[in-house]
């Protein structure tokens, strides 16, 4: 080698990221929409598919296909242990203790529907309470409205901060010991704030309380470990993920979930069953009604194993020099107004422009292939907290460029020359 | 480029935006009232009127909205003063037809402006409310109408 290879060699630094050639994994980014290159920026409503988790999908159908946990011919076989092996990818991705603390299910919201229904109505009692949180997805809110309805327990939430943070003072004043279960998102969809879970859930394991982490916005962009956290649940979601739709997971203690009723009742969930009574198979199964969403399971397994193999603290980083760079180009923009500045964030950039409502930004980015989120996003009383009608989000993912946050930036002076 | 997004934000459109006629006007003694509601983004408006033998004699609209759901109520309200409610009727018809299909003709003079929304099919709401508000109004529907 010549000396001067040697020198590259060490001064190029071993993380660098490599966008080019993450962006060709995903086949949806290259296209043209009205006539002009795709910037994807709406990665908190979903994200695209790398090429690793289609053919997952595909060779999965073409080759595996059968019902799992029922048959014993070779393709049931192969599908259960890929589905298995799945399960056991999500154990190591959020470092839980036993892959049978992990069900898979629709997605976030039905992760918490599920605990709210099967934990929730075992538990509650009149006058207890549930604590949330101001700036929750609508997911994180309505099944605790609706347990509380059902059981006579109280709903308190955790008032936001002007600039979308939580403050753990006031989440402190708001326990007490009529508190059961606190439920709290890790990273905010609207804002991007990333909340002081840890403080929050070993505060609540002080008065008794268990905790559910919503983890939709969270898994994407930031190492979870589940243990360290010492969360009692954990929810997430395959397509915010890079996987399909359709598949989610729900994590539990197994101290828990042993004790928790079923949540629906059907095939796959029970040992045997009689017309007096059922037995119930142990968890996960137990909460696994019907038959999954096996090719889902195993296409999560692939994003998850493409996640890690990019690494998400590198993830994570590339979706901060994002973020960093689009927040000083709008926060000098007149007329412009941030909505979350918290310190600490993900790559999530809410956003207003004096006298012109979101959906008309929506509008004009789209026409210059710019995909954002426009609206209330699912978290209409967060709208009511900074007190917009709706914001335009742009949400950073591991695939977008520098340039694409220069042809946002681009994008929205368009917008307000076309408003004047 | 920019041409395109000019055929949807026509300087009519943007002046209508910018300018609301019978904007926060609450026609004296009016005696028909509606409240519209697009739950996808959350905009709002509310319609009021005065109807005296049969002809809308004046009218007002106030809310908050994007630029296609303002100016579609402006205009709505400049053509709606002074007809009758079968007239009323058969507009929102004319214009609903505009927004919704394609190919439909027809000239409905200032406000024909709304045609490029017919292109954005997520945005056709935003122009619909303003009329879906006026026809509970005229209902004399107590309430919320909705969109969805
Ligand atoms: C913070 C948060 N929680 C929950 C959800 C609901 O996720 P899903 O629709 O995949 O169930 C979302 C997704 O929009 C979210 O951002």
């Amino acid at each position: 080698m010549t000396p001067a290879r040697e020198i590259l060699l060490h001064t190029v630094p071993v993380d660098v990221f490599d966008t080019e050639r993450i962006r060709s994994d995903f086949p949806a980014l290259h296209q043209a929409v009205h006539g002009q290159p795709l910037v994807y920026l709406d990665n908190a409503a979903t994200t695209q598919k790398p090429l690793k988790v289609i053919e997952v999908l595909d060779s999965y159908y073409r080759n595996d296909n059968a019902n799992v946990h029922r048959g014993v011919h070779a393709l049931s076989e192969r599908a259960t242990a890929a589905y298995e092996a799945a399960r056991e990818k999500v154990r190591k991705f959020l470092n839980a203790q036993s892959p049978q603390e992990l069900v898979f299910v629709r997605g976030t919201t039905e992760a918490i529907n599920l605990v709210a229904q099967s934990w929730g109505r075992a538990n509650l009692r009149p006058n207890d309470e549930v604590v949330i949180t101001e700036t929750e997805h609508h997911s994180n809110i309505v099944p605790w409205q609706m347990l509380c309805g059902q059981t006579g327990a109280k709903l308190r939430v955790v008032p936001a901060e002007d600039n979308g943070e939580l403050s753990v003072e006031r989440y402190a004043q708001i326990l007490g010991e009529r508190t059961r279960l606190v439920a709290v998102s890790h990273c905010s969809n609207a804002l991007g704030t990333i909340n002081p879970v840890k403080q929050m859930i070993s505060l609540a394991h002080e008065t008794g309380a268990v905790v559910l982490v919503d983890g939709a916005q969270a898994v994407p962009h930031l190492a979870v470990d589940v243990r360290d956290l010492d969360c009692d649940f954990y929810a997430f979601s395959g397509h915010k993920l890079y996987g399909p739709t359709g598949i989610g997971v729900l994590y539990a203690k197994m101290a828990l979930l042993q004790d928790m009723p079923p949540y629906q009742g059907g095939g796959e969930m029970v040992k045997h069953v009689s017309f007096d009574h059922a037995i119930y198979h142990d968890p996960p199964l137990r909460f696994e009604a019907g038959t999954p969403n096996i090719a889902g399971a195993i296409g999560l397994g692939a994003a998850i194993d493409y996640v890690d193999a990019v690494g998400i603290e590198a993830i994570g980083r590339h979706e901060q020099d994002l973020l960093a760079r689009a927040t000083a180009a709008m926060a000098g923009m007149p007329g412009l107004r941030i909505i979350g500045t918290a310190p600490e964030k993900t790559g999530i950039l809410s956003f207003v422009l004096q006298n012109i409502h979101a959906h008309d930004v929506g509008t004009i980015l789209d026409m210059q292939g710019v995909a954002v989120r426009v609206g209330h996003h699912c978290a209409i009383p967060v709208m009511q907290r900074y007190q917009v009608p709706a914001t335009a989000r742009a949400s950073f993912a591991l695939y977008n460029t520098r340039e694409e946050v220069d042809v946002l930036v681009a994008a929205v002076y368009r917008a307000k020359e076309v408003f004047g | 480029m920019m041409t395109d997004l000019r055929s949807l934000y026509e300087e009519v459109i943007l002046d209508h935006n910018r300018n609301p006629r019978n904007f926060q006007h609450a026609p004296p003694a009016a005696n028909h009232v509606a409240h519209g509601y697009n739950p996808l983004c959350g905009d709002e408006l509310s319609v009021s009127l005065r109807l005296e033998n049969g002809i809308v004699t004046d009218i007002g609209f106030d809310g908050a909205g994007c630029a296609i759901a303002t100016a579609s109520a402006s205009l709505m309200t400049e053509s709606i003063k002074g007809k009758t409610v079968e007239e009323a009727k058969a507009l929102f018809e004319s214009v609903h037809e505009m927004l919704t299909q394609q190919g439909s003709a027809g000239d409905l003079g200032k406000l024909q402006v709304l045609v490029g929304v017919r292109e954005y099919p997520a945005r056709v709401k935003c122009a619909t409310l303003a009329w879906h508000t006026l026809q509970a109004a005229l209902r004399k529907e107590q309430g919320t109408v909705s969109t969805e």
